[in-house]
Formats: structure tokens, C-alpha cells, sequence
């Protein structure tokens, strides 16, 4: 017994390091967000807070923690109250999930690929719960959005991360970056290229982002699903949403980039290469939302079921072919 | 109004009527471009009715101006088209001078043409810059805010102020150009064409701008002359009407331009109609700068034109045969403005803006009536918008390049 209680302790001590990690991260990746597009658009970004503004993210968190939480009359209050939390918890939880080293990962389970995508999927109740409980047109409207959204691209995603599986035959994540090592590619996106791009693709519209960003289409539906939210419940989604990010670029450097593993080791620094793989994964992410415009509804369905789905597919059959005759 | 009334009368006749999805898209909405207020009767996205509310920003201009004189009048159409409030001075002008009585100065009207085409510049490039964000391409918006901001410097140099400049009077223009403006505008135009490329890099071809605007809101050519569209609007569908080419006022008639048209009347032509119209702008102010060393030196106000402060009566000495000394000057009320009527239009960025006048011989207009392209316009949101989604609604706002000041007065 006395070894598990020191195990508990161990893991708990690594959780909160990563969790702090994870949500410096996220804070700064607003940082980097606005600093990366004030860049290609011509200006300066935040430059007050600090040096260089380095400190504008813990000040908006001050700012958003010390505003008035305000309840509209006329929500329905547990689903209000509730909403934000399970966005949160759902984009979360994914990071305990994400092998960072060889042996490195906080839960090392057998249906890791499978968790972290019923989590993104449950993540969509957050939204439509919001929408539904704000009792709001507009917090409706993309709230019914969201749903119809996130259900018709989590197909694509799941189809395109299948033909990983069937590959690496694991769905343990760290079974599935050894496999890729010990492939003759060693990474998976040389044979898995069209997978990779339909996850990208979907890991967009997962998360809500642009050219996929109708639940909140800001000239549209003013905010979309959040209208109604004030305060800390309205930086709760937006943490949700660059959590998002961050696990599904995880994921993504994970299954198609061969997670840790680089041309050369760094020494000293082990997280090296996933990390730059991370951080490219979410220069992407950044620098499509500064270039693109937004997809009306019905576009965005027509691309997710008429291209994403058949194209991950025929690549999934195609790697399930390939395996049994090779 | 009318869908209140029509709803009304359904609930109260059929007991089974269901309530359709309704949404008030404003008057506070980031998107509807100032106060316009939607009501929408959805099915689903798809709008099945649009009633569009205006007379939030209602200040009376028409009425206000008949206790000002005529060159306070200009002043208070500043605020109607805030964005080109130089096209909108000019429309005034024209008319209280063809009131009075007025030819204006050559160097006046070449200077006029010149700021009212940079307010036609300022004016699309506003426009390509919200029209851009409503439909999500948030990069071309600071784009076009940079180059705006080079043109509005140059407006303060000319007139001290940046949006509501009030640089046309009655008779002329308030101050000549000075030699640095002229530098500082052969730059511009000397580098704007390049800019223009650059916004049309960003979007033109992008393929979801292209799925965004192609084929939405489709105004065929006979449909848009009867809806009573102008300007950009109606020539995106095919109809090559422009008041610079038809009756030429201030220096248009001796300036050279294309006046671009579109095929099928969707978005996107009257897209390209109007990032056409930035070069042409471009090249008529370039002419016109060609053209002033020609009248260098001359006055820019009419000899005749009125004080500031139009005076209700002038006197004028009684034709005497031999004056005689020692008598007090005694002479005849003469009115500066006869009474009469007026009309002027001209070709304003959003449209054809039209200004009417009656006076009864005092310093003040009787009545004024103003005729805004943006009112109009919003009265083809219904037919434009019907059977789109809410996205192409957005989309729709934008493409009409409304102003609310405008519409409202």
C-alpha cells in the first residue's frame, strides 16, 4: 500500500505541474495570438502591460476575475451556471491524456485516442447548454449551430484519426508514437498526408476557430453562445477554446508528428520537439484566422459532408487495404 | 410596422398558428452598420421576411435648416454621410449657387473635384473594410484603415478637419490648396494604385470570399432601376448610369474616366465595381492635379459669392443723377438669395444624393429636401435578402454600403 499512496502523491505533484504548464499556455497563447496578428495586420498588438506587454494576459485575467458576474433575469440558472464548467472541464481534462516524453504521461490508458475524442464531443454540450439555457435569440441561434457543427465534423476527425489507429493498431496513445518510431517513415504524416489535412481542417471547426467560427460569428450573432455571459463565465469559454487548441494541436503532433521524437536529440531540454511541433500546429491555427473569411452555415456543412467525410474514407479504407495485403 | 400588424392579426384569427423564430437584428448590432434595425421572421437561417426600421439617428437636418442660412446648411450636411462628407458639401453648394446665381471659380471646382473624389476613396475603403469583417477577413479591415488614415491626414492640411470638413462653401471652396498638400497627394496617388492591389490580393481571390459573394443577392438590371437603386449598386448590375458622366458638374466634364460596370448584379460585382472605382478615382484626382498649375493664382471663391454669414438683404445705392453732399447713403433692400427653386444632384460614393431648394427670398432655405442614396437602398434590403441566410443578410448590409446618418437625417 505504501507504494501506491507515494505514487498518488507523485502523480499529483506532476498533474498540477503540467496543469500549470498547460494553462500558462493557454494564457499566453492569447498573448502570442494578438501579438502574431497585430504583426501581419500592421500594428502594434499589446504593448503596455510590462515589458513588450508580457503581462497583458495575467491583467485581462485580473480584470475579468474583478468584473461583475452578471445573470441575466429570465436564464435558466443551473443550466447558466453549469455551462461553462463542462466546456472547461471537457477541454481540459484532454492534457492528462498527451504523452510529452517517453514515459511521461499522466494516465497511460488503452482507449487514450477514444477519451480524448468523446471529451471534445461532450466538450459541445458546454456550448449548446449555454445557448440553450441563456434563453437568448441570438445565444440560440449559435448554440444550435455549435451542435450541428461540432456532430458533423467529429465524424470527419474520428475517420481521419482511424486510419492512425489502424496503422500504429493501438488506440494508447504512447503505443501509437512508438509505433510511428519504429515505422519506416517515422513519422505518420508522410503516409497518412490526407488524414493529417482532414484533421487539421476538423480540429479548426472543432474549436470553433476562423473560417469556422459561426456559433460565434461576431457580426452576425453579436457573440454567439456567450452573448449572455459576463466575467469569469465569459473567460471560462474563452479558456475552453484555446484549451481546445492546445489539445487538439496535441493531439495532432501526437498521432501524425511523431510526438517527442526529432531529427536530433536537444539535450537538457526534453520537450523540445513536441513543444515546436505544438507551437507550429498553433501558428497555423493563428495565421488562419488573420488571413481567411468565415464560411456561411450551409457551406460549412456541404464542405464537412461532402469533402471531409468521403475524403477520410476512401484514405481509410485505402490504409485498411494496404495493411492487408502488405 | 406592417409584419406587427400582419402577426397580430394571425394570432388572434388562427388558433393553431405557431410562432415563427423572430429576431431583432439591432439597433444595437455590431454588423448592421450604425442603427438599423432588422426584424427577421426565420425558418431556421433562412430569412423568410426582413422589415427593415430606420429613424434611430433622426436629427432633423431638413428641418434644422431652415433656421440656418445657406452656408450653415453646409455645415449641417457634414453629418448626414459622415464618412464623405466633402461629396455631400458639394451637392449643397451646387444647388444654393444655381440658387443664387453663382459661377464658380475654374481652380474652385478643380479642387472640389479633388476632395470629393478623395472622399470617394475614404469612402470605398471604408466600405471594402467592413464589408471584409462582416464577412470574417479581419486583415483586409486594417489595411484599408491605414490607407484611409493617409487620406484624412491630408484632409486636416486642407481643412483642419478629418471627417465633417465643410472646406466647399457657397461660391467656392473655403482655402486654397497649398503647395505641400499638392506634394503630399501626388504621393498618394503615386503609391495608392499599389495598395490597391494589395487589398485585392488578400480577398480576390479567395475562395471562400468567392463562395461568399457570388451569386448572393442577385439585383437584375431592370429590378435595380426599379427599386431605385444608384450609384455602385446599380451599376454592379449592368446599368452605366453616373450623374459625373451624364450631367457633368464642377471639373467632371473635362476630366477622363471609365465608369466601371458590373454583369450580374451579385456581391461580388459590385465588388469589383467599386475596387474599379478606387482607380478611377485615383486617376480623375491625378488629372485634376495635372490641371492646376494652369489656373495658378486664380481666386477660389466666386467674386460674387456671399459672406459666411449670409445677410438676409444687401443695400444698393438709389441711382441718384447727381449725388448730394451732405446726405446720409440711403439705398435699396436687395435680397442676396431670390426666391425660386433649385435642384442639384451629383454622384456621391453610396449614390446619386440630390438636394432640392425653394427659397422665399430670405437668407434661409424655405424647404429643403434631401434625396439619400442610403435610404433607398435600405429599402432593397427586403427584396435582396429574402430566401438568403442570416450570413448573406450580413453580407447584404455591407455590399448596399449604407450609412445611417444618411439615411435618417
Amino acid at each position: 500500500m505504501e507504494g501506491s499512496i507515494e505514487k498518488f502523491i507523485f502523480t499529483l505533484i506532476v498533474a498540477i505541474i503540467i496543469l500549470v504548464i498547460a494553462l500558462l499556455h493557454v494564457a499566453y497563447l492569447t498573448y502570442a495570438e494578438r501579438k502574431i496578428i497585430a504583426r501581419m495586420q500592421q500594428r502594434l498588438g499589446p504593448n503596455r502591460v510590462g515589458p513588450r506587454g508580457l503581462l497583458q494576459p495575467i491583467a485581462d485575467m485580473l480584470k475579468l476575475l474583478t468584473k461583475e458576474d452578471i445573470t441575466p433575469y429570465g436564464v435558466d440558472k443551473p443550466i447558466f451556471y453549469i455551462a461553462p464548467f463542462i466546456s472547461l472541464v471537457c477541454a481540459g481534462t484532454g492534457v492528462a491524456l498527451i504523452p510529452l516524453w517517453e514515459n511521461l504521461i499522466l494516465s497511460n490508458i488503452n482507449v487514450g485516442l477514444l477519451f480524448i475524442l468523446a471529451l471534445s464531443s461532450l466538450a459541445s454540450y458546454g456550448v449548446i447548454l449555454s445557448g440553450w439555457g441563456s434563453n437568448s435569440r441570438y445565444a440560440f441561434l449559435g448554440g444550435l449551430r455549435a451542435s450541428a457543427q461540432v456532430i458533423s465534423y467529429e465524424i470527419a476527425m474520428s475517420l481521419s484519426l482511424l486510419s492512425v489507429v489502424l496503422m500504429a493498431g493501438s488506440l494508447n496513445l504512447m503505443d501509437i508514437v512508438k509505433a510511428q518510431i519504429n515505422s519506416p517513415y517515422k513519422i505518420y504524416l508522410i503516409p497518412q498526408i490526407i488524414a493529417f489535412y482532414v484533421f487539421i481542417i476538423s480540429a479548426v471547426a472543432e474549436c470553433n476557430r476562423v473560417p469556422f467560427d459561426l456559433p460565434e460569428a461576431e457580426t452576425e450573432l453579436v457573440a454567439g453562445y456567450f452573448v449572455e455571459y459576463s466575467a469569469m463565465r465569459f473567460a471560462i469559454f474563452y479558456l475552453a477554446e484555446y484549451f481546445g487548441m492546445v489539445i487538439m494541436s496535441a493531439l495532432a503532433v501526437t498521432c501524425f508528428l511523431g510526438g517527442w521524437v526529432g531529427p536530433f536529440e536537444v539535450p537538457y531540454v526534453p520537450f523540445f520537439w513536441f513543444l515546436l511541433k505544438l507551437y507550429i500546429l498553433l501558428f497555423i491555427y493563428i495565421w488562419v484566422r488573420a488571413t481567411l473569411p468565415r464560411y456561411r452555415y450551409d457551406q460549412l456543412m456541404g464542405l464537412g459532408w461532402k469533402v471531409l467525410i468521403p475524403v477520410a474514407l476512401i484514405n481509410l479504407f485505402l490504409t485498411a487495404f494496404l495493411k492487408l495485403i502488405f | 410596422m406592417a409584419r406587427y400588424l400582419e402577426i397580430n392579426k394571425k394570432q388572434t384569427k388562427e388558433e393553431t398558428w405557431e410562432e415563427p423564430f423572430y429576431l431583432n437584428m439591432g439597433p444595437q448590432h455590431p454588423s448592421t452598420h450604425g442603427v438599423l434595425r432588422l426584424f427577421l421572421e426565420l425558418e431556421g437561417e433562412t430569412i423568410v421576411n426582413c422589415d427593415p426600421i430606420i429613424g434611430y439617428l433622426h436629427r432633423g437636418v431638413e428641418k434644422l435648416s431652415e433656421n440656418l442660412n445657406y452656408n450653415q446648411t453646409i455645415v449641417l450636411s457634414d453629418r448626414l454621410d459622415y464618412i464623405a462628407s466633402a461629396a455631400n458639401n458639394t451637392v449643397f453648394a451646387l444647388a444654393f449657387e444655381k440658387l443664387i446665381g453663382l459661377e464658380v471659380p475654374r481652380r474652385a471646382k478643380l479642387l472640389r473635384t479633388i476632395v470629393c473624389e478623395m472622399a470617394r476613396i475614404c469612402n470605398h475603403l471604408l466600405w471594402l473594410a467592413t464589408h471584409a469583417l462582416d464577412i470574417g477577413a479581419m486583415t483586409v479591415f486594417l489595411y484599408c484603415f491605414r490607407d484611409r488614415e493617409w487620406l484624412l491626414n491630408i484632409y486636416e492640411k486642407i481643412c483642419g478637419a478629418r471627417l465633417t470638413h465643410s472646406y466647399v462653401r457657397v461660391g467656392g471652396v473655403r482655402q486654397d490648396f497649398t503647395k505641400e498638400i499638392i506634394e503630399e497627394l501626388y504621393r498618394f496617388t503615386e503609391e495608392f494604385p499599389s495598395r490597391i492591389y494589395d487589398y485585392e490580393t488578400l480577398i480576390d481571390v479567395n475562395r471562400i470570399w468567392l463562395r461568399r459573394t457570388k451569386g448572393i443577392a442577385v439585383v437584375p438590371a431592370e429590378q435595380a432601376i426599379n427599386l431605385g437603386l444608384t450609384g455602385p449598386v446599380l451599376r454592379g448590375s449592368g446599368v452605366p448610369y453616373d450623374v459625373r458622366k451624364f450631367r457633368p458638374y464642377d471639373a467632371y466634364g473635362e476630366v477622363d474616366f471609365i465608369v466601371p460596370t458590373g454583369k450580374n448584379g451579385d456581391t461580388y460585382d459590385r465588388y469589383r465595381v467599386r475596387m474599379e472605382e478606387l482607380r478611377q478615382s485615383n486617376r480623375i484626382i491625378r488629372q485634376c492635379l495635372d490641371k492646376l498649375p494652369e489656373t495658378e493664382g486664380e481666386p477660389v471663391l466666386a467674386e460674387n459669392a456671399p459672406d459666411l454669414l449670409i445677410p438676409e438683404k444687401v443695400k444698393e445705392p438709389k441711382p441718384q443723377p447727381v449725388p448730394k453732399k451732405g446726405v446720409i447713403f440711403r439705398g435699396v433692400d436687395r435680397p442676396i438669395v431670390p426666391s425660386g427653386e433649385a435642384f442639384a444632384s451629383i454622384e456621391s460614393p453610396k449614390g446619386e444624393l440630390a438636394v432640392y431648394v425653394v427659397s422665399s427670398g430670405s437668407n434661409k432655405p424655405w424647404r429643403l429636401r434631401i434625396r439619400t442614396p442610403s435610404f433607398v437602398h435600405i429599402s432593397a434590403i427586403p427584396y435582396m435578402a429574402k430566401n438568403h441566410m442570416i450570413a448573406d443578410l450580413i453580407a447584404i448590409i455591407g455590399t448596399l454600403d449604407i450609412v445611417l446618418g444618411d439615411s435618417d437625417r
